[in-house]
C-alpha cells in the first residue's frame, strides 16, 4: 500500500506541475497587455510602465512563472488586475457559491439517479424500464444550459415560483439563498442524473449476477432483500467514480448556468476575468480547478485500493 | 445478417434528417437568412414560416438548417482530429506496452490523464478567447479533448489483440510493430473506434452549442444553433418558440446520435461490456 501511494502521488505532483506551465504557457500568448488595458486609452507610457513593474509584468517570463508556483503554494495568487484584491480573496468568495451549487446538484443527481437505477434495472425489459430508460436517454442530450432556458421560462415568468437570476448573499436567510440555487442546481443535476441512472442501471444489472447474490437468494432472501443488502453497496462503485468525475465537471461546467442565473460564481469570474484581460485571475482558477480534478481522481483511486485489495498489487 | 435493434434504426432516421437538412442547405433554405424583414418579425410558426421567424423577420427553418449543418461540420472536423491524432496514440502505447517498453505506454497515458485533469469546456472557452472567436478555434478546441478520448480507447482494445495468435505469428514474420497496428490491429478496433466515433460526435454537437451560446463559436451573420438560443433568452417571454426549436433540434439531433451509438455497440460488439470492466480495473491499477 505504501508504495502505491507514494507511486500515486507522484504522478500527481508532476500531472500538476505539467498543468502549471501549459497554463502558465497559454496564459503568455494571449494577446494584450494587462497594464495598458487597465490604464485605458489616456494612460502614458511612463504611467503603463511604472504599472507593468507594479504587477511584475517586466520580469523574464521564467521568473513570473517560478514566483507565480511558489506564490501559490504558499497561498499567495497575486493582485488581480481588475479588481485590485488578492486574488485569493476574489476566489473564496466565488467558491463559497460555486461549490454549494456543485454539491447542490450533485446531490439533487444522485437522488434521482440512484433510484431511477434500481427501480429500472429491477424492472429490466418492461415498461417502466423502457419508459425511464428513454426518458434518461433524452435527459443525456439536453444541453443544460438550454434546460436553464426552459426552467425560468416556467417556473419564474409562467408560475412566478423562482426568481430569474441573482444570489442574495450568505449573510441572507439560508433558505432564500437555497431558493436562490435551486432552479440553477436543478438544470446543471437533470443531465448528470441522466448519465449517473444508466450506469446505476447496467451496474445493479451486473451486480445481481454475482455468485454472492446467488448464495444470498439461496439463503431464503427475497430478490430485493438480497440487492438492498449485498448488491446495492457494490453496485454504487462505479457510480461513486462517475461522481466524482462529475463534481468537478459540474465546478467548470457551471460557467454557462452561472451567467444565465447571474450567480457570482467562480465560472462567472473567469468568464469576466477572459474578457477583461484579468489574467491572473484566469491563470489561478484554471489551476485550482485542474488540482481539483486531479485531487478528486487521486482519492477515488484510493478509495478503490481501499475497497478493492486486488488493485493494489497491479499498481 | 443480424437484426439492426430499434434504437439504431430510430437513431439513424434522426441523424439522417439532420445530415440531409444539412447537405440541403448548402443549396438551398426556404428564406435567405441575411435578408431582414423587420415587418415579418416574431411570427409564431405558421404555413409559411414553419418555424417562425426571429426579431429580425429572419425564416428560423433556414437558420435552424444552417445552424445544424455548422454544428455538424464543426462536430465532424473535431472528432476527425480527435481521431487522427488519438488513435495512432493509442496503438502505439499499447504497441509499446506489448513490446516491452512500458516507459513509452506510461508516458502517453499520463499525457492522456493530464489532458482529462482540464476542465474540457472552460479550455474550449479560454482556447478561443486567445486565438479568437471562430469556427475553426472551436474545432482545435473540442478536438483536443477528444485525443485523450480515442487513445484511451484504442489503446484498451489493441491490448488484448495483442496477446492473440494472429499477431504473434505477424510478428514472426518480421512485420514492424507500426505495420501490425495498421494491418492487423485497426480492423479489430475499427467496430469500437465507430461506436466512440458517434457518441463523441454528439458530445462535439453540445459542446458546439455551449462555445456558439457565449459567443466564441460560428460568428455572425452564420447563424449557430447555440447562439440562436442566447439571443432568444431575452424574448423568451413573448416568443417562447425562439428558444423551444432551436434547443429542439439540439437536442433530437444528440439523441438520434446516441441512440445510433448504442444501437450499434449491441450490434458490432455484444462483449463489450466485458472489456469495459476490464478496461476499468486496468486503469485504476
Amino acid at each position: 500500500m505504501g508504495r502505491f501511494l507514494l507511486k500515486r502521488f507522484l504522478s500527481l505532483v508532476i500531472t500538476l506541475l505539467v498543468a502549471t506551465v501549459i497554463i502558465f504557457i497559454m496564459i503568455e500568448i494571449v494577446p494584450g497587455d494587462p497594464a495598458a488595458y487597465m490604464m485605458g486609452l489616456s494612460g502614458s507610457t511612463e504611467a503603463t510602465e511604472a504599472l507593468r513593474a507594479e504587477l511584475g509584468l517586466n520580469m523574464e517570463p521564467w521568473q513570473r512563472y517560478f514566483s507565480w508556483v511558489s506564490g501559490m503554494i504558499t497561498g499567495d495568487f497575486g493582485i488581480s488586475y481588475t479588481y485590485r484584491i488578492p486574488v485569493s480573496e476574489l476566489i473564496i468568495e466565488r467558491t463559497l457559491v460555486s461549490v454549494p451549487l456543485t454539491v447542490y446538484a450533485l446531490i439533487l443527481s444522485t437522488l434521482i439517479a440512484v433510484p431511477v437505477g434500481v427501480i429500472s434495472a429491477s424492472l429490466r425489459g418492461r415498461f417502466a424500464d423502457t419508459a425511464l430508460m428513454g426518458i434518461a436517454q433524452v435527459g443525456v442530450a439536453v444541453p443544460n444550459f438550454w434546460f436553464a432556458i426552459l426552467l425560468v421560462l416556467l417556473f419564474s415568468t409562467s408560475l412566478g415560483l423562482f426568481s430569474a437570476g441573482g444570489f442574495p448573499g450568505w449573510d441572507a436567510e439560508f433558505f432564500e439563498c437555497l431558493k436562490a440555487l435551486t432552479l440553477p442546481a436543478i438544470s446543471l443535476a437533470l443531465p448528470q442524473a441522466a448519465i449517473l441512472s444508466r450506469v446505476m442501471r447496467s451496474s445493479v444489472l451486473e451486480v445481481m449476477n454475482e455468485d454472492y447474490i446467488r448464495t444470498a437468494r439461496a439463503k431464503g432472501l427475497s430478490k430485493r432483500q438480497a440487492l438492498l443488502r449485498h448488491g446495492l453497496r457494490n453496485a454504487m462503485i462505479p457510480v461513486l467514480t462517475i461522481l466524482g468525475l462529475q463534481f468537478s465537471f459540474l465546478l467548470a461546467g457551471g460557467i454557462i448556468i452561472e451567467s444565465i442565473f447571474s450567480l457570482p460564481g467562480l465560472g462567472r469570474l473567469v468568464f469576466q476575468s477572459i474578457a477583461q484581460r484579468d489574467l491572473i485571475v484566469v491563470q489561478s482558477i484554471v489551476t485550482l480547478l485542474v488540482f481539483a480534478v486531479v485531487m478528486i481522481t487521486f482519492i477515488v483511486d484510493l478509495l478503490y485500493a481501499w475497497v478493492d485489495p486486488r488493485l493494489r498489487e497491479g499498481g | 445478417m443480424k437484426r439492426w435493434p430499434l434504437s439504431f434504426l430510430i437513431g439513424g432516421v434522426l441523424t439522417d434528417i439532420f445530415i440531409a437538412a444539412a447537405i440541403i442547405s448548402l443549396f438551398w433554405t426556404p428564406y435567405d437568412v441575411t435578408a431582414l424583414d423587420i415587418p415579418g418579425k416574431f411570427q409564431a410558426p405558421n404555413m409559411s414560416h414553419w418555424f417562425g421567424t426571429d426579431h429580425f423577420g429572419r425564416d428560423l427553418l433556414s437558420m435552424v438548417m444552417i445552424g445544424t449543418r455548422n454544428a455538424v461540420m464543426v462536430s465532424l472536423v473535431a472528432v476527425g482530429v480527435g481521431m487522427v491524432f488519438g488513435v495512432p496514440l493509442g496503438l502505439w502505447a499499447a504497441a509499446a506496452k506489448s513490446g516491452g517498453g512500458k516507459l513509452i505506454d506510461e508516458m502517453l497515458m499520463r499525457g492522456n490523464d493530464l489532458i482529462f485533469a482540464f476542465p474540457s469546456l472552460l479550455m474550449a472557452i479560454l482556447i478561443t478567447a486567445v486565438f479568437g472567436p471562430g469556427a475553426i478555434n472551436a474545432i482545435i478546441a473540442i478536438g483536443i479533448f477528444n485525443i485523450p478520448v480515442f487513445a484511451r480507447v484504442a489503446r484498451g482494445a489493441a491490448l488484448p489483440l495483442w496477446k492473440r495468435e494472429y499477431i504473434l505469428s505477424a510478428c514472426v514474420c518480421g512485420k514492424s510493430a507500426a505495420r501490425i497496428s495498421m494491418e492487423h490491429i485497426m480492423p479489430n478496433i475499427a467496430n469500437l473506434l465507430i461506436v466512440q466515433a458517434t457518441i463523441q460526435f454528439s458530445v462535439a454537437i453540445i459542446a458546439e452549442a455551449s462555445l456558439s451560446y457565449v459567443g466564441l463559436g460560428t460568428q455572425p451573420p452564420d447563424p449557430s444553433l447555440g447562439r440562436m438560443l442566447s439571443e432568444a433568452q431575452t424574448m423568451i417571454f413573448f416568443a417562447p418558440w425562439l428558444a423551444y426549436i432551436p434547443g429542439g433540434v439540439i437536442v433530437t439531433m444528440v439523441l438520434g446520435l446516441n441512440l445510433m451509438g448504442d444501437g450499434l455497440r449491441d450490434v458490432l460488439d455484444p462483449k463489450l461490456n466485458r472489456k469495459r470492466t476490464s478496461e476499468v480495473e486496468d486503469g485504476a491499477a
